[in-house]
């Protein structure tokens, strides 16, 4: 049997997971997580987590469908197949803004969910977590606070009494 | 100077009940549980193949093939099988493009604009508008595709390098349609997907059998229902909103300029985009009612989609279609006021003349098509005011009986835009009545089979109300009420 990957913790309702969250987040541990079958209003303040940086990918794939846009609209029109069409000019920022907007909200969007991907780092096939037959409850109306046995700060007794002064009433170890 | 003390306060903020007068109907009816709500949801797929939905299927099956036997027929012998000619050389195809694009706007509306506008009762329906949006762009699809003659020519649409050397010309309004029409699905479909991937894993999480653990496992990408995932999560859903909002104003924007940027009495008009946007999302909540009605009742979800859910939609409908009425008459004000002969005639001459009142009262000849005007005026202004009585909106027989009428309504408004326009134009040696053959007839009612299709399976085999989401909206879920487990005096 390999090491422990984790210990974690089941709570009953979202206001004692917050709580529970907001005092692992103080005893100091940094590879833990909290899970929950939906998002939990003001638990990322409890876990101490910054803003997600989402946004930056979905800003530069909105920024790149608009240049591709409009360089691709200049280059057809303008450049490689030059045709008049009823005396318009060949290229006007006019024209080729419809088709560039939509461009924009298209790799924007690509942008927003790749990154969230690429940040969640998904799609994974397999987690130590999704064997553990309690944690499929995690989906269902439990929530769990999982703690690394990596973490600096673990240590099976301490850490374990932790969580059972937070009110788990159920605290197993997962297998790695 | 003496300053006033100043007294802090160092009593603790505690969670009290508020007043229940102050309390709004719950969105989750009778206090239902996360639990219950997985358990319902899920049921509705895990439980036994209804035979009503068996039933619908063959019946959607067999029109789905009429579809298809149709654009066969099209191709094989050519456009002159649809009743197009001149002057009215866009005849039912573009008129049902319109109008299955516009049944989409309505999902889009849900799910992103009213999300932006944190309105919480979305959670109950948006999986399944925006399902419906998806199938409704894919029925439209079909239409522009097929119009274009050689259909076997379709790709020259997309800006694809070709042996001829040639490139799309980005100064038309059909082209700038392409782009919009095809982002819409796109951006439709990844911002669907993304609210369905912790739904799979619920569906995952609950699996029997081997094949649904895999099946549901691999769209749900590995999901855990970690909170550094959520955070991510989170935000990417406000940007897709966020953008999403943008693209559904532009989509029929943008199908209206097809016709607003010709010269075209009728079609040559600036108030189009808001008015196509409007009438889009009235025939779009037109659809959602259609469809959401008769499944709550048979799905049993009464406690999820809720008669305030359907009253709410109502609502929506009531003022958008009040939106449309107003376009209409400006329509009118503005034929009338530009003192433009041609759009007066357009309007008052060809659209509005009944032989009954008007073309008598105005001693001018009646206009041909003048029961498809007021078809559509009676369906999108009068029958939307009756939403305005609480007792018609909480009458589900009505809401779903006024709601097909709305779609009927909006179907003739994009038949009155694109036909009756066209078919007087200006020389009157061009004039010409137009009518649709069998195939206009077996085409449109093929795609119902595709649309009905894809939203059988879907809601076989999909969670058709966001499990993860409708959750979030029960008051268990909040970590600050006493159902979430706050205790009553514990300070925040």
């Amino acid at each position: 049997m390999s090491a422990p990957y984790a210990i974690m913790a089941e709570f009953e309702t979202p206001a004692a997971v917050l709580r529970a969250a907001g005092k692992v987040r103080d005893a100091g541990y940094r590879q833990w997580d909290v899970f929950t079958p939906f998002p939990i209003h003001g638990m990322d303040g409890a876990m101490g987590l910054r803003n997600s940086h989402v946004g930056w990918f979905s800003f530069v794939g909105g920024c790149t469908g608009y240049a591709t846009g409009m360089l691709m609209i200049w280059f057809m029109n303008a450049h490689d197949y030059r045709i008049v069409i009823g005396g318009k000019p060949m290229f006007s920022p006019f024209s080729a803004f419809p088709p560039s907007y939509e461009l924009t909200i298209l790799f924007g969007a690509f942008g927003a969910l790749l990154g969230m991907l690429f940040l969640n780092r998904l799609p994974r096939l397999h987690h130590p977590l999704l064997k553990n037959r309690r944690f499929a409850l995690a989906t269902h109306d439990r929530f769990f606070v999982v703690i690394e046995t990596a973490d600096a700060r673990y240590s099976e007794s301490e850490t374990r009494r932790l969580l059972e002064s937070l009110g788990s009433r159920h605290i197993e170890m997962v297998e790695g | 100077m003496a300053t006033a003390p100043v007294h802090h306060q160092t009593r603790p903020i505690t969670v009290q009940a508020p007043p229940a007068s102050l309390e709004r109907v719950p969105l989750v009816g009778n206090q239902r549980s996360p639990g219950w709500l997985s358990d319902r949801i899920a049921g509705v797929i895990e439980g036994k193949t209804p035979n009503w939905w068996k039933i619908c299927f063959g019946i959607s099956v067999t029109m789905m093939t009429l579809c298809f036997a149709m654009v066969l027929y099209l191709m094989s012998t050519g456009v002159g099988v649809w009743g197009l000619g001149h002057p009215v050389m866009w005849g039912w195809a573009i008129v049902n493009f319109v109008w299955w694009i516009g049944i989409g706007h309505a999902g889009t509306l849900i799910s992103a604009i009213l999300f932006l506008l944190r309105q919480r009762w979305r959670t109950s329906i948006n999986r399944a508008a925006e399902a419906m949006t998806i199938f409704a762009v894919m029925c439209a699809g079909v239409f522009p595709l097929i119009h274009i003659g050689r259909i076997w020519l379709g790709y020259w649409l997309f800006p694809i390098p070709n042996s001829n050397g040639i490139w799309p010309q980005f100064r038309s309004p059909l082209m700038w349609d392409v782009f919009a029409v095809s982002t819409y699905f796109t951006v439709s479909l990844l911002f669907w997907y993304m609210g369905l991937i912790p739904d799979m894993a619920v569906m995952r999480d609950r699996a029997k059998t081997k094949i649904r653990k895999i099946g549901y496992g691999l769209f749900a990408l590995g999901w855990t229902g970690s909170n550094r995932h959520w955070s991510n999560y989170e935000k990417a859903y406000l940007i897709l909103a966020g953008l999403s909002t943008p693209l559904v104003l532009s989509v029929h924007s943008i199908v209206s300029l097809d016709f607003s940027v010709s010269q075209l009495p009728g079609w040559h008009t600036t108030i189009f985009p808001p008015y196509f946007v409007a009438g889009a999302v009235y025939s779009g909540f037109g659809m959602v009612l259609t469809l959401l009605v008769p499944l709550r009742r048979l799905l049993k979800l009464e406690d999820i989609i809720r008669v305030r859910h359907v009253e709410l939609m109502c609502k929506v409908t009531l003022a958008t279609g009040t939106i449309v009425g107003y376009a209409y008459m400006m329509e009118f004000f503005i034929a009338w006021y530009s003192g433009n002969a041609v759009e007066r005639f357009q309007f008052f001459h060809t659209r509005a003349a009944d032989p009954f009142i008007i073309a008598p009262l105005l001693h001018i000849k009646p206009a041909p098509y003048w029961w498809a005007f007021w078809t559509m005026v009676t369906c999108n202004v009068i029958v939307p005011q009756f939403f305005w009585f609480k007792k018609v909106r909480t009458t589900m027989l009505a809401v779903f009986l006024l709601s097909i009428l709305v779609n009927v309504g909006m179907w003739f408004e994009r038949f009155v835009i694109v036909d009756i326009s066209l078919h007087r134009e200006f020389l009157p040696s061009n004039w010409n009545y137009y009518s649709p053959t069998w195939v206009d007839v077996c085409q449109f009612l093929g795609t119902f089979g595709l649309f009905f299709t894809f939203f059988l399976l879907f809601i076989r085999f999909v969670p058709l109300i966001a499990i993860a989401e409708v959750k979030g909206v029960t008051p268990q879920a909040d970590p600050h009420h006493p159902l979430g487990g706050a205790k009553v005096g514990e300070a925040h």
